[in-house]
């Protein structure tokens, strides 16, 4: 079959199982989109290309399968960069595919030239420049291999416009082959028995567990294992809905806006058994002091993953579901925690989540009850700051891939078009967007992609009329001077009614339940701006730089 | 301290650029880089010096070079035995003043006149990091006009 380029691609994604794709047409891409015309994969136009590969991404959270994001060259490939290295950071799969000027003018600074492979590089975990046809199959078999195994990540496919036109015979390659690249799927049998016997040793063991169990799938495997030795678990940001938040060891969130109890029991461990987590500074906080008396051992896909941060005592390469498997059939004696369980709960109850209603809506209160009317069945994406910790904190998360957040970058901005992502991935979920008053405005153009796609997301925006988390950190550590943190917002109610959505003002407590129903009844996006205590912080707070037992708790001011 | 490592990778448009960005980008410092084709053509080798302070560091820069999807191999030649060299260009004063000795210096070590030109000579010289130390000190006292170093290559058994 001779056919073109830009035919070979869409041929390539549909024989990779795509099933809906996010994008945004120009120039160097019109042969592309002129195949996208004739296509049955579904096309998602948003209305930025940030917003395309937020969607993308979203998607590829919520289901656990690839997500595809198409731009223009130059100006559109750029607006698809954070998007890349948000991905790029919570080792997300996706696969963007860029247009580019014609091999011919590429480094003659033609109009929409930009060097995306070159400004991508270090956010992918591949790229690659399409200089024929004849290699457009073999490097789209490629680049889903490479975004999709290991370590997953994005990677990122630059098509000049004459690679698009240029036809050539299309061949399906049956198989992948990259000599380079072979991950490590299985734990050395060595390497498990010594952690074994670590486990059957330890008095004061915590599981300490990250996005990779997520991204591979360990939740049932994860949970046997905690089951099974009576240790208590905790998780990073990215470790959300991996194992149940109501179960009786699970400890919540440890770190910087970690639970109290978490915090300290990983500080009291004897041995940290890390899974998929990777000992970040907002986990870990003053190095030195972290969990003093515990052994490590780390379980990771990315040996750099490994003794980075931490010095570890058991490395274990692998993938988190086998390697979780092996140490299950290893493990014959269990040790004996009932006296860690008793001090454990002891901090649970000396330490409790907390906080303590002002006049107005107290926000961890809206996320409560977005948790109980869902009864934590609902996905739930966040954007970055007070309103991603507070979702963080006070809901409770019982299933994998039911929180969506930016944990690496840290990206305002990301929620919104993620939700999109994330409904068009699970249609039968309820999709809630935890939002702030300042991140809502970083991509609030896809209230049009939503309205008009019928993505029926609910936002819910946690309005304080501050960028929270800035206003946070100048009030405890810069003497209340808020610089540049005040800001307005429109008429949320207006503004959705405008693009052709629902409103919902939210003023008074007795208000918020009746609000979140109402949403979620409703056929349509719904925007429900909740006016919360404009100064209410974030707390447990462990100031930077300090051990992460040395908490600011919080009180009534 | 300096370690010398080999990565063998696939010789494709942008592989060092992604090498020479990783290092930039993780703040690990390349003291010299040489890269030449392998016996077999679609493979390069990067001989590469690295300047890490302790072996956790050396540990990552090899870990987060693996990752790279084109990077086939790496050694470490910092606890193997093997040979390694390092070829210099020196632009000297070859004058009928210095003439006898610097011809002296040079008979001492892997060293020629490569070509000379009027009263000026360039120098080629061969060696190991001492050898190569020695001479450019010893040479050094009749004045270096100019030096190109390849930086370091290295093989093992």
């Amino acid at each position: 079959m001779i056919i073109n380029g830009a035919q070979i691609l869409i041929e390539c994604l549909k024989r990779e199982g795509v099933e809906v794709m996010f994008g945004y047409p120009g120039g160097q891409v019109l042969p592309l989109f002129d195949k996208i015309y004739d296509s049955d994969i579904r096309f998602i136009l948003t209305r930025h290309e940030q917003g395309a590969a937020h969607a993308a991404d979203g998607y590829a959270r919520a289901t656990g399968k690839p997500g595809v994001c198409i731009s223009t060259s130059g100006p559109g490939a750029t607006n698809l960069v954070t998007g890349i290295a948000t991905a790029y950071m919570d080792s997300i799969p996706m696969i963007a595919i860029s247009g580019q000027v014609k091999t011919t003018l590429i480094g003659n600074d033609a109009f929409q030239e930009a060097d995306v492979t070159g400004i991508t590089r270090p956010i992918t975990k591949h790229n690659y420049l399409v200089k024929d046809a004849k290699d457009v199959a073999r490097i789209v078999r490629e680049a889903f291999h490479i975004a999709t195994t290991g370590r997953p990540g994005p990677v990122l496919i630059d098509l000049p416009s004459d690679v698009q036109l240029q036809e050539t015979e299309f061949i399906w390659p049956e198989e992948v082959n990259i000599r380079s690249y072979k991950p490590t799927y299985f734990g050395h049998p060595g390497q498990i028995k010594k952690a074994v016997k670590l486990i059957t040793q330890a008095k004061k063991p915590i599981l300490y567990i990250g996005g990779g169990v997520i991204t591979s799938g360990a939740h049932a495997e994860l949970r046997e294992l905690a089951e099974k030795i009576q240790a208590p678990v905790t998780w990073t940001l990215m470790g959300i809905g991996a194992f149940p938040a109501t179960h009786k060891l699970s400890l919540g969130m440890l770190g910087m806006h970690g639970t109290a109890y978490a915090n300290h029991s990983i500080m009291d461990s004897d041995l940290i058994i890390a899974v998929g987590s990777r000992f970040d500074d907002r986990v870990t906080g003053r190095l030195d002091a972290f969990a003093p008396n515990a052994k490590v051992i780390h379980i990771d896909i990315d040996p750099s993953s490994i003794s980075k941060n931490v010095n570890v005592d058991i490395p274990i390469v692998g993938d988190a579901k086998n390697v979780l498997g092996q140490i299950l059939e290893e493990i014959k004696k269990v040790p004996d925690t009932a006296s860690w369980l008793k001090a454990v709960a002891e901090l649970k109850r000396k330490h409790p989540l907390r906080y303590y209603e002002k006049e107005k809506i107290a926000p961890q209160y809206v996320v409560e009850q977005i948790d109980e009317i869902t009864r934590g069945e609902a996905i739930i994406t966040t954007e970055v700051g007070q309103n991603q910790m507070w979702a963080a904190q006070w809901y409770k998360y019982m299933h994998p891939r039911s929180f969506i957040s930016s944990g690496g970058l840290g990206t305002m901005g990301f929620g919104f078009p993620a939700a999109m992502g994330a409904k068009l991935g699970c249609p039968e979920k309820i999709v809630i967007d935890i939002a702030g008053d300042g991140s809502i405005q970083m991509n609030i153009q896809e209230l049009a992609t939503c309205v008009c796609n019928k993505i029926h997301v609910k936002v819910a925006i946690l309005n304080n009329s501050y960028l929270g988390m800035v206003r946070q950190w100048q009030e405890l550590f810069y003497k209340k001077r808020y610089s540049q943190v005040c800001i307005t917002s429109p008429d949320f109610v207006k503004l959705a009614e405008s693009y052709g959505a629902v409103g919902i003002r939210i003023t008074k407590k007795e208000e918020v339940r009746p609000a979140i129903e109402k949403a979620l009844a409703t056929d349509n996006v719904v925007f429900m701006d909740f006016h919360i205590e404009p100064e209410e912080n974030v707390f447990p707070m462990v100031p930077a730089g300090e051990a992460i037992n040395r908490l600011i708790v919080g009180g009534l001011a | 301290m300096k370690h010398i490592i080999s990565v063998l990778v696939e010789n494709k448009p942008g592989v060092l650029a992604r090498v020479a960005g990783l290092f930039s980008a993780r703040g690990y410092n390349i003291a010299s880089l040489a890269v030449s084709e392998t016996l077999e053509p679609e493979i390069s080798n990067m001989t590469i010096v690295v300047q890490a302070e302790d072996e956790k560091i050396l540990e990552q820069i090899k870990k987060q070079l693996n990752k790279l999807i084109d990077v086939i191999t790496i050694t470490d030649f910092t606890k193997k035995e093997h040979v390694e060299r390092e070829l210099i260009l020196a632009k000297v004063d070859y004058s009928a003043k210095n003439k006898a000795k610097l011809d002296n210096v040079i008979g001492k070590y892997v060293a020629k006149i490569a070509q000379r030109k009027a009263d000026t000579a360039i120098i080629e010289i061969v060696g190991e990091q001492v050898q190569i130390k020695q001479i450019l000190e010893e040479l050094g006292q009749f004045g270096i006009k100019e030096l190109i170093r390849t930086g370091k290559i290295a093989m093992t058994f």
